[in-house]
């Protein structure tokens, strides 16, 4: 399949974030962030630890209500949905099919004491498959796709490396074709050779499946691989945006020509 | 006007914050003009700015001021003024880039590296790999290599890689940042032949070429870049 970036059907975005915002008391976590993000595209957030992009994500995928402004998506029937008025059964099908969400750590997406295909299977089973051998079929071939030796079908993540765990938590993300993933620090914590397969492999899917895609990240180089867009964030503002090679190879910002500057020679 | 690119004076200047906001003025009044089939070079010692003028109009830096005139999808756009996703689209479908050093992921083969902007535009895997192992076939990059990555690579062989997977696509634009570099003879001159090809083709071409036999080769019009120093 090829990228899917132009073409009418994605002329509209999927997803508007309008004047959003946060605050914790007196805290501001994150202020006035608006954008629209389309169809098969990228969108890496960076910053440093603190800057309040794992916020704005979870603003984003109505996890955490916002303090000020809104977000909306495109649902499947076309038309553009204010997250905050949905039904629990849309919210539902927004979680468990047409959205995918990569926690940085595996244990929390994964369900660590059941079987890697039960994990798979699992998503599929909530959205009313029901014929266990269509079910094991697809959770292998997903397995596959991800480099994980289907021969470990049937054994629980937590005897998985991180790397593989990892690649677990992106199959049972993918397994019911979502068109907008939201991963949170998705290569975190893992070695960097591990990483590379990794970012190799979430380059490909996103390409092949024409996902839309959320990235936080407070890794430029990934964000660099990954994602057509970026915005940098500082102090709960995004304070530059753009292509993401213009960003980081031109970048206006002090902040941003820090963070650039900041990265070691390999 | 049958212009592919046409540019009006575009200006860059860097700020440099980290270094208590020194102005580096880089270009100004940036102004020329390039027809279908031919290859503009653009000439001034090494920090004239020539690879700044490249990088605008591939719209990987800002352009500060002026007008990046490029015609794409029959229309002529502002390249200085677009969004984030018409120059991506402009990059997919109208302007190719040969960079001095290539840029790969780290484990994707060789072949994948040079067929990826072919089958980024939709076309079959299979036809586009064909296609890539053909161009690394005449740019002497032998065959037992195509299945690794390039990052092991010698430097002349990476940027052989590079220039195949920048002349693989039939886009109508090509920038050309010194593509003969770390090149022997015989390379240099598969890569002067593929430029020629280019030019029957109509492609319109900007390059940066130190070598003046190279230069004399595929250049049919030459910009001085020192008449747009910024510098007072």
């Amino acid at each position: 399949m090829a990228e899917q970036v132009c073409g009418p059907e994605n002329d509209q975005p999927l997803l508007v974030a309008e004047g959003l915002g946060k605050n914790y008391g007196r805290l501001i976590a994150c202020r006035d962030v608006s954008f629209a993000l389309y169809p098969g595209e990228v969108l890496a957030i960076v910053g440093e630890s603190g800057s309040g992009k794992t916020t704005l994500l979870q603003l984003l995928s109505a996890q955490l209500a916002a303090s000020a402004g809104r977000v909306s998506y495109r649902m499947r029937d076309g038309v553009l949905r204010d997250l905050a008025s949905l039904g629990e059964a849309e919210r539902r099908f927004l979680f468990r099919t047409d959205w995918g969400y990569v926690h940085q750590d595996p244990a929390q997406g994964l369900r660590m004491a059941v079987s890697a295909g039960a994990n798979v299977g699992e998503r599929l089973m909530a959205v009313g498959w029901n014929h266990y051998g269509r079910i094991r079929d697809t959770a292998s071939s997903w397995l596959e796709r991800v480099e994980i030796d289907v021969g470990r079908i049937d054994d629980a993540p937590r005897t998985y490396s991180g790397g593989m765990r990892q690649r677990l938590q992106i199959a049972r993300n993918l397994v019911t074709e979502p068109r907008l993933v939201f991963m949170d620090e998705p290569t975190g914590g893992l070695d960097v050779s591990v990483q590379a397969r990794l970012l190799d492999l979430m380059r490909n899917l996103v390409s092949e499946l024409g996902l839309a895609a959320i990235v936080v990240t407070h890794d430029l180089a990934v964000a660099r691989l990954l994602s057509h867009r970026v915005m940098v964030m500082k102090g709960g503002r995004v304070i530059e945006t753009g292509l993401t090679d213009q960003v980081l190879d031109d970048p206006r910002e002090p902040y941003t020509q820090l963070l650039v500057s900041s990265i070691l020679p390999a | 006007m049958t212009a592919m690119i046409d540019i009006a004076n575009a200006e860059k200047t860097f700020t440099m914050h980290l270094q208590g906001g020194v102005e580096l003025p880089v270009v100004r009044c940036v102004s020329f003009h390039v027809e279908p089939g031919e290859c503009v070079v653009l000439s001034g010692p090494s920090g004239a700015g020539k690879s700044s003028i490249l990088k605008m109009m591939f719209g990987n830096y800002r352009c500060d001021g002026g007008r990046i005139g490029i015609r794409h999808q029959g229309a002529m756009m502002d390249l200085a003024k677009a969004e984030p996703r018409q120059v991506l689209s402009v990059r997919r479908a109208t302007i190719g880039y040969v960079s001095q050093f290539l840029r790969a992921v780290p484990r994707v083969a060789t072949i994948d590296v040079v067929a990826e902007p072919l089958i980024a535009n939709g076309v079959a895997r299979p036809e586009a790999r064909e296609k890539a192992g053909a161009l690394l076939h005449r740019l002497n990059i032998p065959e037992r290599l195509w299945a690794l990555p390039p990052s092991t690579f010698s430097g002349g062989e990476q940027q052989r890689v590079n220039i195949a997977r920048g002349f693989i696509s039939d886009l109508p634009i090509l920038l050309l940042d010194e593509p003969t570099a770390s090149l022997d003879a015989a390379n240099r001159a598969v890569v002067v032949e593929l430029i020629d090809q280019k030019k029957r083709q109509g492609v319109a071409m900007v390059a940066i070429v130190h070598d003046d036999e190279i230069r004399r080769l595929i250049a049919d019009r030459i910009v001085d870049v020192t008449s747009f120093a910024a510098a007072a």
